[in-house]
């Protein structure tokens, strides 16, 4: 998994609440079997007419915008399926961080396995830097995860809440799977403990 | 110390609790997919790592399968390189597969069940978020992304930070033709989308007592809709003899060991919740979605709400959005709303309860010639079922078409689709955009309430249903 630790990127602002991983990735690209290529389906209905052409009325293919790293959106991102086709395609379209009031469980999960990550700030903190981004082209915010803060450089300062076991993974880009098969001794003991019952 | 049923079943599942990291977790059973997995055995294969547990891991085709004449190959390439994939993951792997042309095929939520895999007490993952339908059997199950469907593959365990949990105490008795679905639709609208979030439910109080094992997975299954993590009952006498005797579940002295501690796994009547919400049944009528998002939701009797009456800005600008996209205009009645489609099937609302209750409404009577109405069973099992009992026979006869086994419309993978502006009467679980098809509009409704809406051609209160 690629490290993060700071960010200085262009924000891109969503600002509509409850965006689901249906919006995200729209089923159809489900099919792939591979992990990479999802960014050019992001968003897919939105960014495209019926027809096939772009909707520019949509932030993301609005030439201000375009090189957009960080994504500020509304509250309960992510929400709806479990599909980590959806952090696949926002990585992939070259997305670092999004900053909304909230996120849903398995999203946020799957963005953190990716490299992509959440941060929860207060609803009003938000809606100023979604008007920022808004008044000021290209406006820039820089995500310091080592530091747990979002600044602007123009005054703008915050800082967030995350965990600190998934923030050290993020930070050193860690297979959290070869982490558990560390402990290969106590998952054995654990089976041996329970008579590893199966079907 | 007292502890409710979710503590009991996480305390029992610790393989490992370092200070300052999340707690490693066991898994007793993962169910598999084609539309979740391929990415994972991917990864196992660049990495040379195994299955540790593949007879603790079981696997169906059931996401994009079509449901039409299945002894033709299937149409869609990618979609057929998907379930190919499976099948050779499953065969290289060791992983049993209940490939499409499997009398035990059907959606993953169903035959878990169905076969006696998911049983009281286990912790079950899969990479679908409507895995919250198997905490109706008093397990902790959850669903998960591809990264962890590699992490259980490789290690049968999970790190995991504990959830808070929430109590929903439901008292009362629902009335006669409100449904399982109707509950967990009404909890939605009470408490919102993201309500759960963070948290793991327990529905208890006499309603929910009441429900019968499939109403009780239809509970569970819309956890997620509220948020939730996991939405879990606590089993009884109701849970054990739908259990009894089922393929996978343990039979003689294993059965009567097994029922011993699956009559522990209760909340203790003291136990701590993070939250409670109380809900009064006998209150409760049909509900019907008019929005975008499951929350968006009234009773049968109500109309089409006015955004300007909402509570703040985001609600307002929200709920403009979903009417512009739903082509609804506020305080439009309910009834009043005409359909195109209708769609009974789903992990919410496929199972042969659900079907019963959809033929008894349509039996006698035939669907509205503008109406084109479907019946997607929720597995091969449940489709012999049916058509023992004769179901499809009146599901036929009345004007609906009968098909196999899938997820089919319920998002819409396979042919299955909604048209750019048609209106459909739902029994699946999101009514999100474009769920069902780019354009489509879904109301979601108990299978009485889709049965109904599919001979009248609009929304219609199925507690005056005259049955023929």
């Amino acid at each position: 998994m690629k490290p993060f630790r700071t960010h200085t990127g262009m924000v891109v602002p969503l600002d509509r609440a409850n965006i689901d991983t249906d919006q995200i990735i729209p089923k159809q690209f489900l099919k792939r079997i591979e992990r990479t290529g999802f960014g050019e389906f992001l968003f897919y209905d939105w960014r495209f007419e019926p027809g096939g052409e772009l909707n520019l009325s949509f932030a993301l293919n609005q030439p201000r915008y375009r090189g957009a790293s960080i994504l500020v959106t509304g509250k309960n991102f992510g929400c709806g399926s479990s599909r980590e086709h959806a952090p696949w395609a926002l990585a992939d379209f070259g997305f670092r961080a999004i900053i909304a009031p909230s996120f849903a469980d398995i999203f946020a999960n799957n963005c953190m396995k990716n490299g992509l990550l959440p941060v929860t700030l207060p609803e009003e903190l938000v809606t100023t830097i979604i008007e920022q981004a808004r008044a000021n082209e290209s406006y820039e915010l820089t995500v310091d995860l080592e530091a747990r803060t979002v600044t602007d450089g123009r005054g703008l300062s915050a800082t967030f809440v995350i965990d600190d076991f998934q923030r050290h993974c993020l930070m050193e880009g860690l297979d959290d799977i070869g982490l558990t098969m560390l402990h290969e001794s106590d998952i054995s003991a654990y089976e041996a403990k329970r008579g590893g019952r199966s079907f | 110390m007292p502890g409710t049923l979710f503590e009991k079943l996480w305390d029992a599942h610790v393989v490992r609790q370092p200070q300052d990291q999340p707690t490693l977790l066991y898994i007793d059973l993962h169910l598999v997919h084609e539309v979740t997995s391929p990415q994972a055995f991917e990864g196992l294969r660049v990495a040379n790592r195994r299955v540790r547990r593949p007879d603790l891991t079981v696997a169906t085709a059931d996401h994009n399968v079509p449901t039409t004449d299945r002894s033709l190959p299937i149409a869609d390439p990618i979609g057929a390189k998907q379930i190919d994939t499976l099948r050779q993951n499953c065969s290289d792997f060791g992983i049993q597969l209940f490939d499409i042309d499997s009398p035990e095929q059907g959606i993953v939520h169903v035959i878990g069940p169905e076969l006696g895999l998911t049983q009281p007490g286990q912790t079950i993952v899969c990479g679908d978020s409507h895995t919250s339908t198997h905490g109706a059997f008093g397990t902790l199950s959850f669903g998960i992304g591809t990264s962890e469907v590699e992490h259980v593959l490789a290690t049968q365990c999970l790190p995991q930070n504990k959830p808070r949990t929430m109590l929903v105490e439901v008292s009362g008795a629902l009335p006669e033709g409100v449904t399982a679905k109707d509950l967990a639709l009404g909890i939605i609208g009470q408490i919102g989308t993201a309500g759960g979030t963070g948290h793991v439910i327990e529905y208890a109080g006499d309603a929910v007592r009441s429900l019968s094992m499939e109403g009780r997975m239809t509970l569970c299954n819309m956890s997620i809709e509220a948020g939730a993590r996991a939405g879990m009952i606590a089993p009884d006498e109701t849970t054990f003899a739908y259990l009894e005797g089922r393929r996978f579940a343990p039979q003689g002295e294993a059965w009567t060991e097994a029922l011993a501690y699956w009559q522990t796994l209760r909340s203790d009547s003291d136990a701590n919740f993070d939250r409670t919400i109380r809900i009064d049944a006998t209150t409760l009528e049909p509900h019907v979605t008019w929005g975008t998002s499951p929350g968006m939701v009234v009773p049968i009797t109500g109309c089409v709400p006015d955004p300007a009456a909402s509570v703040n800005d985001a609600d307002r600008r929200a709920s403009e959005r979903a009417l512009e996209y739903m082509d609804l205009t506020p305080l439009t009645r309910i009834q009043d709303i005409p359909v195109d489609r209708v769609f009974i099937g789903s992990c919410t609302n496929a199972r042969i309860e659900d079907l019963r209750a959809a033929a008894r409404v349509v039996k006698g009577y035939q669907t509205r010639s503008s109406v084109s109405a479907m019946v997607v069973p929720g597995s091969q099992a449940v489709k012999r079922a049916a058509e023992a009992e004769g179901l499809d026979r009146i599901f036929r006869d009345s004007g609906f078409e009968w098909r196999e086994a899938g997820c089919s419309m319920c998002l819409g993978m396979n042919a299955d689709i909604l048209q750019p502006g048609e209106r459909c009467a739902s029994t699946s679980n999101r009514n999100f955009e474009g769920r069902q098809g780019r354009g489509g509009r879904t109301h979601l409704v108990s299978p009485m309430m889709a049965a109904a809406a599919a001979i009248t051609g609009h929304f219609t209160d199925v507690r005056e249903w005259q049955f023929k």
